[in-house]
């Protein structure tokens, strides 16, 4: 059995139907190519899926496909465009803030998120803050620390806008 | 996923009739945030029933609100709206605190508050604050034609890992709990290798008013120290009414170790949860005092 599903995908009005158990990562993944976000732990562990749904970042491994009917979805690929890459990702890229690169989709979008949360209640993110935003965000060839690096200095970048 | 073949319907009401409608002849399996009945279902500890209702729809569910001094907060609330509640903040800060240590911000962004709840793990973490509170769960189910509900005490609502006495008809619709007063102090503690995403080993909730030192309505919830999240009676027993001292602190610290009856596990032996326990209930009770206790 499969279900209709209408949604904005990165921007765009989508449809698509999907088996009621499907997960949302695997219909980004198998549906619309959008092989951004990873499959890794499969239970929420490791953010390797991170994608936006409604405003709020969410594991899509464990999140039913189903269910986005109607919402609004962001993924890696809709964060920056063909003119050039999102201030985040510039500033992953600047900071070699990538190893095998499998985390850093959900890694970024992550990021992305809890700068944005935190932008505009008077208070810069400390390294300490940036690293308790991305708890859910597993890098197995431990690259933490130029991660940290690349999400500070885009903090400051855009505290001085 | 793979076992997708099972499922025969989805349905995603809009109102909790709709919802406990769909119930009625049970062998439903309820979606919310999925971020318990995916893993489940992908370890094969459980299996889709044929009928999938998915509940993320249903906006009557969601919320926090007071009225007549009493906390309703909708069975789809998530932790993060509990952790971002200002109201929460300032009147229950030990429900906040608990929400700050649950699980991820990816997780805590579409885990609900009832999924937590009926998921009955003896270390769910938002369950420890809420027996500290006397919160009672609504649940809601369709009888003669309409909606019909019934309050369940959450000190009543487990019977084992898993298992509470919620039936196959029933919804867990709100989360209910009397607004505690300004003399009203509570302590939430967690234990675990990281500060979040982590199962706890022991979590430790104490609550009370404390006058003149003296600790009056006393509560005890343990988490992950017997088949489901303790009320530690004993302990609370031992405490009521008594000076906050150095004596009292000890028996209570003697009790609660006993009263506890934890197992091993990958997490942790019997005898460190037993441990922790101790610590945790002294390191709460000063914090009640009035005490620096680091977390």
């Amino acid at each position: 059995m499969e279900i209709e599903i209408r949604f904005t995908l990165n921007g765009r009005a989508v449809q698509t139907k999907v088996p009621p158990s499907m997960t949302t990562l695997s219909m980004l993944r198998e549906k619309f190519d959008l092989t951004g976000g990873k499959l890794a732990c499969g239970e929420g562990e490791c953010g390797a899926c991170t994608v936006k749904i409604d405003g709020r970042t969410i594991n899509s491994c464990l999140s039913f496909a189903v269910d986005c009917d109607g919402r609004e979805i962001q993924t890696i690929e809709g964060l920056g465009s063909v003119k050039g890459l999102e201030i985040m990702q510039q500033a992953f890229v600047e900071h070699g803030a990538i190893q095998c690169g499998y985390c850093m989709p959900g890694m970024i979008m992550q990021a992305r998120y809890v700068v944005d949360q935190n932008a505009g209640n008077g208070h810069t993110m400390t390294r300490d803050d940036i690293a308790r935003g991305l708890e859910g965000n597993v890098c197995r060839c431990s690259g933490y620390t130029k991660v940290v690096d690349a999400v500070a200095a885009v903090v400051l970048e855009e505290a001085a806008l | 996923m793979n076992l997708n073949m099972k499922i025969e319907n989805y349905n995603a009401p809009t109102s909790i009739a709709g919802a406990v409608q769909l119930l009625q002849h049970g062998e439903a399996t309820i979606v919310a945030g999925g971020t318990d009945l995916t893993p489940q279902t992908e370890a094969g500890v459980r299996q889709f029933a044929a009928t999938l209702i998915n509940i993320q729809r249903i906006e009557e569910m969601r919320g926090i609100s007071v009225s007549n001094g009493r906390y309703r907060i909708g069975g789809l609330t998530t932790v993060t709206d509990i952790l971002e509640s200002e109201m929460l903040a300032a009147d229950v800060p030990v429900l906040v605190d608990a929400a700050d240590h649950f699980a991820s911000p990816q997780i805590r962004n579409a885990a609900t508050l009832a999924g937590n709840l009926c998921n009955a793990s003896p270390a769910g973490d938002m369950v420890i604050p809420l027996l500290l509170l006397d919160a009672e769960a609504e649940l809601a189910s369709w009888s003669d034609g309409a909606v019909s509900t019934r309050l369940v005490p959450l000190a009543d609502f487990f019977t084992g890992p898993g298992r509470t006495v919620m039936k196959a008809n029933e919804l867990m619709t709100a989360v209910e709990f009397a607004q505690p007063g300004e003399d009203y102090v509570a302590a939430f503690i967690k234990s675990g290798p990281r500060p979040a995403l982590e199962i706890s080993t022991v979590s430790m909730g104490v609550a009370g008013v404390v006058t003149d030192g003296v600790i009056s309505g006393a509560r005890v919830s343990i988490g992950a120290v017997a088949p489901i999240p303790l009320r530690a009676t004993e302990t609370e027993a031992v405490l009521e009414g008594k000076a906050l001292d150095e004596t009292l602190i000890e028996l209570a610290v003697e009790t609660a170790s006993r009263e506890v009856k934890p197992i091993d596990d990958v997490r942790a032996s019997s005898w460190y949860r037993k441990h922790l326990t101790g610590v945790y209930m002294r390191r709460a009770l000063e914090s009640l005092r009035g005490d620096k206790y680091g977390n």
